[in-house]
């Protein structure tokens, strides 16, 4: 209980500077948000008047302390872009990201700890090799030219090598503009839009957590009790799923705190290529028009999915391994 | 000499090649692969084909009629310098810092690590695009900010290694002998304590080229005319229906440069360090 409030407190804290590096970050930043927001021509005293309007003006400290007070109550600040709240641009956007990661997330873990543990129990053998070469080279790709070539494939590809009308997915946005439907019909349409994104995300993420599953896998694989188990005469199903997935969690928890940024980091590439408003795309559109309150918003976001996975780890590391229970 | 194994030898081939595929290529090629050919007759021509003018397209032409294949080697002398100093400059630091902390302990060691731990609670990429965003995009701005973002896991790593080497009996040994505290750090703990950098180093380059050509795709990294890996992509992007060919081509010449990259970390991980070295890479 002890060790959760520490925990609890020090995640707390970090949040804390991550939010103030950030706050810095953006302050020391050479050049003036007003100079994208104002009018064309304006003089030189409007775009005082906007400074000050939107707080720029004051010290730097000052600025810190107005902002800092504001988080306390909750308040994110104003987008200075769109001049909304900057909770309601984030509102719209979390949901978006959430869904597309939840999905692409569990399908990496799925995929992923298969393909590792197959490669694994075959250690050595032709198949493990090619596999070893597969998800690398996966992994080596970069998310938003995975994400082309898949939009090439079922663009270019699909008229070329006459790929059937039920194959041909939707490459961009996340519905079909032409189309009204409700209920069930939609959600076909919002699937068969969201297959070619999933599949970026979930095929890089499941390359990933392939390489460091086989690795723990043949690790276990080779401990005395396995052997011993094995000796006993128990059936290699038993012997996968009670002697080495059991002893796999730990650090597969672990990594599943790590995997997080880099699903949010790829998701802004995949949001950015298959146009899908989410977390990625705001804060592109935030980081191109210097919309500070907004990048400060999303940084708390990512920081925050962060440094919960990390808590929810820790938290969670001495339910699945007795060992750590002080 | 011992014999290079096949698992270092295959990767250092690979990168040697690109090396002096990127140097000689660009030198060699008769159009200069920046300025715009014949546009009418040579845009947007398939890989493998030979153009009015008799000239051979192995990776096919862009919008501009320019040969792809010797943007992509042109494009590879700038990814490979920011990937290689990228990862260099960040891991000499993360190792400079990471042992100053653990030696100096303290004060000192909490200030420098909960630092650490602050940059990487922010995903890389985010903090990346925040910095290249702000300040004014280039390839010295890339580096800084990959150097910049990059340092905090290198340190860690070494602050790990030389805290669990300063009690090992050589280091006590040393300093029975009368060594002084500089003299032990540098000649019995660092050189003990580099293995696992190493490792992260090497893989670090294909995260630093992984990360250049998101920021480039974005056009917050390299900018045009010089070529990058990422703003050839993303150049092709508009033409990925009709010519795929210009935004895929670059990509394979990056993939083939990562997968060499880290292999080559891998086979140095067999040799140097345990499990510690990252697994998952920042990436883009």
């Amino acid at each position: 209980m002890r060790n959760a409030v520490r925990h609890l407190v020090s995640s707390a804290i970090l949040f804390w500077i991550v939010l103030t590096i950030t706050f810095l970050l953006t302050r020391a930043a050479p050049g003036d948000p007003t100079t994208l927001l104002i009018a064309p021509g304006a003089s030189a005293e409007e775009q005082a008047r906007m400074r000050a309007e939107l707080g720029l003006d004051a010290p730097l400290l000052v600025q810190y302390a107005r902002w800092a007070g504001r988080l306390f109550k909750g308040d994110l600040g104003e987008s200075f872009a769109r001049r909304a709240p900057v909770s309601t641009v984030l509102a719209e956007a979390i949901p978006v990201s959430v869904g597309l990661g939840a999905i692409s997330m569990a399908l990496t873990f799925l995929l992923g700890i298969a393909i590792g543990m197959y490669q694994a129990a075959r250690r050595g053998t032709v198949s493990d090799r090619a596999l070893t070469i597969a998800t690398t080279t996966v992994y080596a790709a970069p998310s938003f030219w995975l994400a082309l070539a898949l939009i090439a494939t079922f663009t270019y590809g699909a008229a070329r090598w006459g790929f059937p009308a039920w194959l041909r997915l939707p490459a961009f946005g996340m519905r079909d503009p032409a189309s009204d439907a409700t209920g069930l019909s939609a959600l076909a349409d919002l699937a068969r839009h969201a297959v070619l994104p999933v599949l970026t995300l979930a095929a890089i993420g499941a390359a990933g957590i392939a390489r460091y599953s086989r690795t723990i896998a043949a690790d276990l694989l080779s401990q005395d009790f396995v052997r011993t188990a094995r000796a006993k005469g128990a059936t290699p199903g038993r012997v996968y799923l009670r002697h080495v997935l059991s002893n796999a969690w730990p650090p597969l928890i672990v990594l599943l705190a790590l995997a997080i940024p880099g699903l949010l980091a790829g998701s802004v590439f995949v949001e950015g290529v298959f146009a899908w408003p989410g977390m990625g795309r705001v804060t592109l559109a935030a980081v191109a028009a210097r919309d500070y309150p907004v990048i400060l918003g999303a940084t708390a976001v990512y920081a925050a999915a962060v440094i919960l996975a990390n808590l929810a780890a820790d938290l969670a590391l001495p339910l699945v391994d007795p060992r750590r229970r002080a | 000499m011992p014999s290079l194994k096949r698992d270092v030898a295959v990767p250092l081939v690979l990168l040697a090649l690109l090396t002096l595929g990127a140097i000689a290529v660009p030198t060699l090629s008769t159009d200069d692969p920046r300025a715009m050919g014949d546009v009418i007759a040579q845009r947007f021509l398939p890989p493998f084909t030979t153009d009015g003018h008799g000239g051979f397209h192995l990776l096919g032409t862009d919008r501009f009629g320019r040969d792809i294949f010797a943007r992509t080697m042109l494009a590879a002398r700038v990814s490979l310098v920011i990937g290689v100093l990228g990862s260099l400059l960040a891991g000499a630091i993360g190792i400079a810092l990471g042992a100053f902390s653990a030696w100096r302990g303290g004060v000192v060691d909490r200030l420098l690590m909960s630092a650490a731990d602050a940059l990487l609670a922010i995903p890389r990429l985010i903090l990346l695009l925040v910095c290249a965003a702000l300040w004014r995009p280039g390839m010295w701005t890339v580096i800084a900010v990959l150097v910049a973002t990059g340092w905090m896991a290198v340190a860690r790593l070494v602050r790990a290694e030389v805290l669990g080497l300063r009690s090992r009996p050589f280091v006590e040994a040393a300093s029975a002998l009368g060594a002084r505290p500089s003299r032990i750090l540098w000649r019995h703990v660092l050189p003990n304590a580099l293995g696992s950098a190493t490792v992260a180093i090497t893989l670090g380059v294909g995260g630093a080229i992984l990360l250049e050509s998101g920021l480039s795709f974005l056009g917050l990294g390299v900018q045009p005319p010089q070529p990058s890996w990422g703003n050839m992509i993303a150049d092709g992007r508009d033409a990925i229906v009709i010519a795929p060919w210009v935004a895929l081509a670059p990509g394979l010449a990056l993939i083939v440069t990562v997968v060499a990259s880290t292999f080559l970390g891998d086979a140095l991980r067999d040799r140097l360090a345990g499990e510690s070295a990252t697994a998952l890479r920042d990436r883009a």
